[in-house]
């Protein structure tokens, strides 16, 4: 057993290309999702067309750029520059203030400001607008109690993320990724490839058990994806400042439990392919693609036809995702999270037993 | 059961997806044998092995290797036998000692323990104990990958084609590794496609279409070649095998190295009239000489005679 | 007559290491030139620089009158290969195996009707045409397999291990059809780990650690070592104290 574990890191520490899927990768992606791919509005590019010229519309065009989410790409004259100011590519929105902005403000009187987005890319536009529209909201009910009462007033508040940072949704989702890709992945692969080269033959003819074999393959992987998830959990804390408010214990605890399960999916697949090949696209398409689409962490789950919603339950990575979260930011204790745990420690004993009946003594010639 | 036998066989059969693979197969071994399958492939030399190092179950059958059935005491065949598979490649990204120290552990035994079973062997590739298997030469490797089955002493060993695709040269002192192993009291079976390797066994069947064409002592095998054999050589040897396979008491007429093997009907007394015949053809210098059979005529003839 | 393999001072290094050490040979029309070595003396090495998929490191080399470091894809088109790796689709006919390699030289459909005919007729195969290969025999297999690697009627056929694994009545009748090409006046240049096999070439070349050691026919070779068979001529070679 100790032989057969220090062989199976012998071949990790020998191969490059595994060493850098095992260590590159989960700093490029964490970096990756972090500061390139995020949902926040950084310095947006706006125009405005100010027809009032007065007071108060400057004093909201101030307000706009004291926010930080919006830049001051140029003013517009007239009406017919919107087109251009649009093809040119730069601007994303343009405010357009009506002309007595000030007069009707101090009337009473209802006004519209008119915000044109460009709509080629909707997720941008619609969060462009809606920043824009809550400092709208905030300026006129300044106005408002300036002047007299405001019947209702809205107030939202952000919980567990009150600044909306893209990267506190992106640690959960990548942890589980990366779990699933180099538990599930490697194992299957590392396995297919001792049947390739007719090593596996060897083995199951020697002394050893199913469950040696089998052990001595995933422990290596266990390791290195629980390292793995603490490197992850580090950068966030350190470079993404995310909190982890809950238990550090349980949160780790229920990482185990969710390599656990990916591994015992990386055996299931490599009893039943015979390559290297055969495991790699196995886990691409029955893993990988399913926990990037179905698990909610780059698609709201919410917004998926009924069928896709309840394949979304069958996945696992949906609630590690869920399980993160709480303990990360909502510092949620066990007695929140046991159905989630509960589903998937049933998902893990599924795969073993399932493996366990698909690993044969013997060779599976067909 | 006879406390002699090594390994036994009865009736084994095995078929893929309807084709037979082996048919009806029964033999028996002795303890210390070095006991050689040739066959080309496709014979089901590789099926009969995996029985025997019970990975496979055969359609119907029984096999035991030391009074140990292979269906029902799989566990204990493994812990007595050595096995190289016939694609096995050792792992190419560990060194040689590397190597070694693996097959020692999952067999619960060392290096140390059991070196003089493997010294005259592995003393060869010990000075390139720190280089990776992959890097080894054809034959060091072989050297290599019959250490790794030996390193836990079993008492039995079983080689599916060790041999196939290394040159001459190398397989000869594979053989002879084999041989010196012998004295260990370790009974050795080699599967091989090369029907001059049957010489350096002390029995062999040769195995065609999954059946045992003949099994025997190699010497016994030529002895029983109950037909003449006769070289015939000429200055027109692309020609010749045409116009000796036309001649009225051909049997048989093929290549073999430098000359034609000829295998007449009955006994060959007019050898006379051969000549003549290929005179008459345009051949000159016509050589006709009565030779020995070797293990390859043996099986080109056994094989005629089944078709 | 003029050579259609002519090699000159070839030299092939990787690094440090001397694969092929200056070897010279001329192969002629209609010859079968045996290449003979142990496993790692540079066989593999030297045949990928005819085939011209791999360029010396000094030297000269042509093949069928062209040379191996500027007209490397007019030798592809003028030679053949085989090996007992390199087989044919096994889940396609015979017939879609002959299409497909016909097509890759660029033969036009009728051609290729008629030499596939022709080809399968010499075999006594033509009734299995439409049989997947996979349900083939091995050692036929090997022989469609030659039979592919001629039909484009190259100069030279390079033929690596052709008859590993396969019955001795097969591999004779193997024999036969390299016979019947080189008759043709199509070059055969083939490598082998059965001695006897080394008997049926015109000339046979040994190489030992990336040298030619030997080269001439095997009746001359035998009496230059003064023994009996081409086996113990091996032997002797590469047993030789380097």
């Amino acid at each position: 057993m100790k032989g057969f574990i220090i062989k199976e890191f012998l071949h990790i520490f020998r191969d490059l290309r595994t060493m850098l899927i095992l260590f590159g990768m989960p700093v490029a992606q964490v970096l990756l999702f972090g500061f390139a791919i995020t949902n926040e509005i950084n310095h947006a590019s706006i125009a405005v067309l100010d027809r009032a010229k007065d007071s108060k519309s400057l004093e909201l065009q101030q307000k706009l750029t004291a926010s930080g989410y919006f830049k001051f790409n140029a003013q517009l004259d007239h009406s017919t520059e919107i087109e251009k100011a649009f093809q040119s590519g730069k601007v994303k929105e343009v405010v357009v203030i009506p002309a007595d902005f000030e007069k009707t403000l101090a009337l009473g009187q209802p006004t519209a400001v008119q915000l044109i987005n460009d709509a080629s890319d909707p997720n941008t536009a619609n969060l462009i607008s809606s920043y824009t529209t809550a400092i709208l909201m905030d300026f006129a009910a300044n106005e408002m109690t300036q002047n007299q009462a405001m019947p209702v007033t809205t107030e939202t508040t952000m919980l567990y993320n009150p600044e909306l940072k893209g990267v506190f949704m992106f640690v959960p989702g990548t942890i589980t990724i990366l779990l699933m890709l180099v538990s599930a992945m490697m194992t299957s692969i590392s396995i297919a490839r001792e049947k390739e080269m007719g090593t596996m033959e060897v083995l199951l003819i020697s002394p050893l058990k199913p469950y040696q074999i089998i052990l001595g393959k995933v422990m290596p992987y266990v390791v290195f994806s629980f390292v793995n998830a603490l490197v992850i959990l580090i950068m966030a804390y350190t470079i993404f400042e995310m909190p982890i408010n809950g238990s550090l214990l349980l949160l780790l605890a229920e990482t185990l439990l969710f390599i656990l399960m990916a591994l015992s999916m990386g055996l299931f697949i490599s009893t039943i392919s015979n390559t290297q090949q055969t495991a790699m696209l196995l886990s691409m398409f029955a893993l990988m693609l399913p926990t990037i689409l179905l698990s909610g962490f780059v698609f709201p789950v919410e917004n998926m036809p009924d069928p896709l919603q309840w394949l979304s339950h069958l996945m696992p990575s949906k609630w590690f995702i869920i399980i993160v979260k709480s303990i990360m930011l909502k510092g949620l204790g066990f007695m929140y999270i046991w159905k989630e745990t509960l589903i998937i420690l049933a998902l893990a004993v599924f795969f073993v037993l399932l493996s366990i009946k698909n690993f044969e003594v013997r060779l599976n010639l067909k | 059961m006879n406390p002699e036998i090594a390994v036994s066989a009865s009736k084994l059969s095995k078929s893929y997806q309807g084709k037979n693979a082996l048919e009806s197969l029964s033999f028996e071994i002795e303890k210390g044998s070095l006991f050689g399958f040739i066959g080309p492939d496709g014979a089901g030399k590789t099926s009969l092995l995996r029985i025997l190092n019970s990975l496979l179950i055969p359609d119907s059958g029984k096999a035991s290797i030391m009074g140990f059935d292979t269906v029902n005491d799989y566990k204990k065949i493994r812990r007595i036998i050595g096995y190289m598979p016939g694609k096995f490649s050792l792992y190419q990204d560990l060194t040689v000692e590397e190597n070694l120290k693996f097959f020692a552990g999952i067999f619960k035994t060392t290096i140390k323990e059991n070196y003089h079973l493997i010294q005259d062997i592995y003393s060869h590739i010990e000075p390139f104990k720190n280089r990776k298997a992959g890097q080894l030469s054809g034959g060091m490797k072989q050297k290599l990958a019959l250490s790794c089955a030996l390193i836990h002493k079993p008492e039995v060993l079983i080689l599916d084609e060790p041999t196939t695709g290394v040159d001459a040269v190398s397989r000869g002192e594979f053989w002879e590794m084999l041989q010196k192993l012998k004295a260990q009291n370790i009974t050795i079976l080699v599967s091989t496609p090369y029907m001059d390797e049957a010489s350096r066994c002390d029995e062999v069947a040769l195995m065609q279409a999954g059946k045992i064409m003949l099994r025997n002592e190699p010497e016994e095998i030529l002895k029983a070649f109950d037909a003449e054999l006769w070289s015939v050589k000429s200055n027109r040897m692309f020609e010749l095998l045409k116009d000796i396979s036309d001649f009225s008491k051909t049997k048989l007429a093929y290549r073999s190295g430098d000359h034609l093997c000829l295998i007449p009907e009955g006994k060959f007394t007019e050898n006379n009239s051969l000549i003549a015949y290929l005179e008459t053809k345009g051949h000159q210098s016509v050589r006709l000489e009565q030779i020995r059979p070797t293990i390859e005529d043996s099986f080109i003839y056994q094989m005629q005679a089944q078709n | 007559m003029k050579p259609v393999i002519e090699v000159e001072n070839l030299v092939k290094k990787f690094g440090d290491f001397v694969a092929n050490d200056s070897l010279s040979f001329s192969v002629f029309p209609g010859e079968i030139f045996g290449f003979l070595g142990a496993n790692g003396a540079g066989k593999t090495t030297a045949i990928k620089i005819l085939c011209g998929l791999s360029a010396p490191t000094s030297g000269k080399a042509s093949v069928a009158g062209f040379d191996v470091y500027r007209q490397s894809e007019q030798i592809k088109k003028n030679i053949g290969y085989m090996s007992q790796k390199f087989s044919l689709y096994e889940d396609l006919t015979i017939n879609e195996n002959f299409q497909f390699y016909g097509g890759i030289y660029g033969l036009s459909r009728k051609v290729i009707r008629e030499r596939t005919a022709a080809l399968l007729s010499r075999l006594q195969f033509l009734d299995a045409k439409n049989e997947v290969l996979r349900n083939i025999p091995q050692g036929w297999k090997q022989k469609l397999a030659f039979s592919v690697a001629v039909m484009h009627q190259p100069k030279v056929v390079f033929l690596d291990e052709p008859t590993g694994g396969v019955d001795p009545i097969t591999r004779r009748q193997f024999w036969e059809l390299i016979y019947e090409q080189a008759n043709q006046g199509t070059t055969i240049f083939v490598t082998t780990h059965y001695m006897d096999e080394a008997e049926y070439c015109g000339r046979v070349s040994i190489m030992v650690d990336g040298r030619i050691e030997a080269l001439d026919t095997p009746e001359q070779l035998k009496k230059q070592f003064a023994v009996s068979s081409m086996n113990d001529v091996f032997v002797k070679l590469a047993r030789a104290p380097k």
